[in-house]
């Protein structure tokens, strides 16, 4: 159960990281405020987790250990949230990618029979709407746009299809959480996330890439050398002062 | 104003009438505390207040917004105090721990020393819990309240006409799907030409 939650409270923060990093860098104001409001709901909802997850840990432990004072291996994440923002392009399509996942997840996730875990996905489900509502008319407006728009979306979504399976491979732990009762069937979720995808493709006329090869590890924590650095730079403060508090 | 004693008429006890009247001081209180992003909105406009319980002289009262269970009281031995159950809108909306300090600082003043803020995450807050004078405010103020009822179908694909809050018009347009805070988007008025803040539907 607690690699569960970490693994949910994970993605969020680290996605929600990486959104943060366009903070005063989009290309237009609207989409700056954009991406930090996306970032900052996924930023709430990892919290959320972290405390519930720290709770069932007991041992006086807080969020912000659990955010703050873990090292890359313990990292539960899957890889397609740790790659680097590129281009906006880029980060629309690793977005999406992620959204689609995550709008029926927490979907599926409001029958669990955890009522704190369902709580909680009832109120992400909300907010990720909007956000894979955002997401997929970006995805239109690029794919459908100029020629250079299209190329970028189109490229980006060829370098990313490849973090895609992990997603929706479950993890020893998301089967337990299956069995359990509380977790999310990925196998039952997997048509609605293909179709959505496919679709939203083809409206912003792109080449859907062919399946291949699909990287994995990051959900059981092998993660690539970019989470390292997301770490130096989130967890800095906690470790050179360490206690320290707002 | 709605007050506590309109709503729970019939819950009206005599015997909790000092309590009851305590209460209805509780709930006028918190139309003082607004939400800090969004000023004219007090936090019963909003909706995020969920339940207000007050122990007194051993007698314990519940108060809940309307549409909810009316007020309830039960004898308890538990000291005086006051309990105020609130909602966080967004998950990562940072107004909410303002949002407890200020009410537990309003209370204070009005000389509740005892008081306990929760924050509860179910039911999950919908704009459905704006009040209509909320709603009021906030078109006075510049922003235009949320148009429906919240429906997830509809957050994936609504496409609903939002009146412009200064001059009416419903030719409008959407610039961006999230705006200045986490509950907003931004529009335009294509006839007054004036950009305009959407609380929008969740």
């Amino acid at each position: 159960m607690q690699q569960y939650l970490l693994h949910i409270a994970d993605n969020a923060l680290i996605l929600g990281h990486r959104l943060s990093e366009w903070c005063g860098h989009g290309p237009a104001l609207e989409i700056d405020m954009a991406m930090t409001n996306i970032s900052l709901d996924l930023i709430g909802q990892a919290r959320n987790m972290y405390q519930y997850a720290a709770t069932l840990e007991g041992d006086g432990k807080t969020e912000d250990d659990l955010a703050y004072l873990r090292d890359v291996p313990e990292f539960r994440n899957v890889l397609l949230v740790e790659q680097v923002n590129g281009d906006f392009a880029n980060t629309i399509a690793r977005q999406f990618l992620f959204d689609t996942y995550h709008y029926f997840f927490q979907q599926q996730l409001c029958e669990s029979q955890d009522p704190q875990l369902a709580a909680m996905a009832e109120k992400s489900l909300k907010e990720v709407a909007y956000h894979l509502r955002w997401t997929s008319e970006w995805v239109i407006r690029l794919g459908d746009g100029t020629i250079e728009s299209k190329a970028r979306i189109q490229r980006a979504f060829q370098d990313l299809w490849s973090f895609r399976g992990e997603l929706l491979t479950p993890a020893l732990y998301e089967t337990e959480a299956v069995a359990a009762g509380v977790g999310v069937d990925l196998g039952a979720i997997k048509t609605a996330v293909e179709q959505k995808i496919f679709n939203v493709l083809d409206e912003a006329t792109l080449v859907r890439p062919t399946d291949g090869w699909m990287h994995a590890g990051g959900k059981t924590g092998r993660h690539s050398e970019h989470l390292g650095f997301i770490l130096a730079e989130m967890q800095f403060l906690q470790r050179a002062y360490p206690n320290a508090a707002w | 104003m709605v007050t506590v004693s309109d709503r729970h008429i019939d819950a009206a006890n005599v015997q909790y009438g000092a309590q009851m009247k305590t209460l209805e001081r509780i709930w006028e209180a918190l139309e003082n505390v607004s939400d800090p992003e969004i000023p004219v909105l007090s936090v019963l406009d909003l909706g995020v207040v969920r339940s207000v319980t007050l122990c007194q002289d051993n007698i314990e009262l519940t108060a809940e917004p309307e549409n909810k269970q009316l007020c309830h009281g039960a004898s308890t031995d538990q000291p005086s105090s006051v309990t105020i159950q609130i909602t966080p809108t967004y998950t990562g909306c940072p107004a909410i721990g303002m949002m407890a300090a200020n009410i537990r600082i309003e209370l204070l003043a009005h000389g509740f020393d005892k008081v306990l803020v929760l924050e509860v995450l179910t039911p999950a807050w919908t704009t459905d819990w704006m009040t209509a004078s909320g709603k009021q405010k906030l078109l006075a103020y510049g922003i235009a309240p949320p148009q429906n009822k919240a429906r997830i179908e509809k957050m994936l694909f609504d496409e609903t006409a939002v009146p412009c809050p200064q001059c009416a018009s419903e030719n409008t347009a959407c610039i961006s799907e999230f705006g200045s805070t986490a509950c907003k988007s931004l529009y335009r008025c294509l006839d007054c030409r004036e950009p305009f803040d959407y609380f929008k539907c969740h």
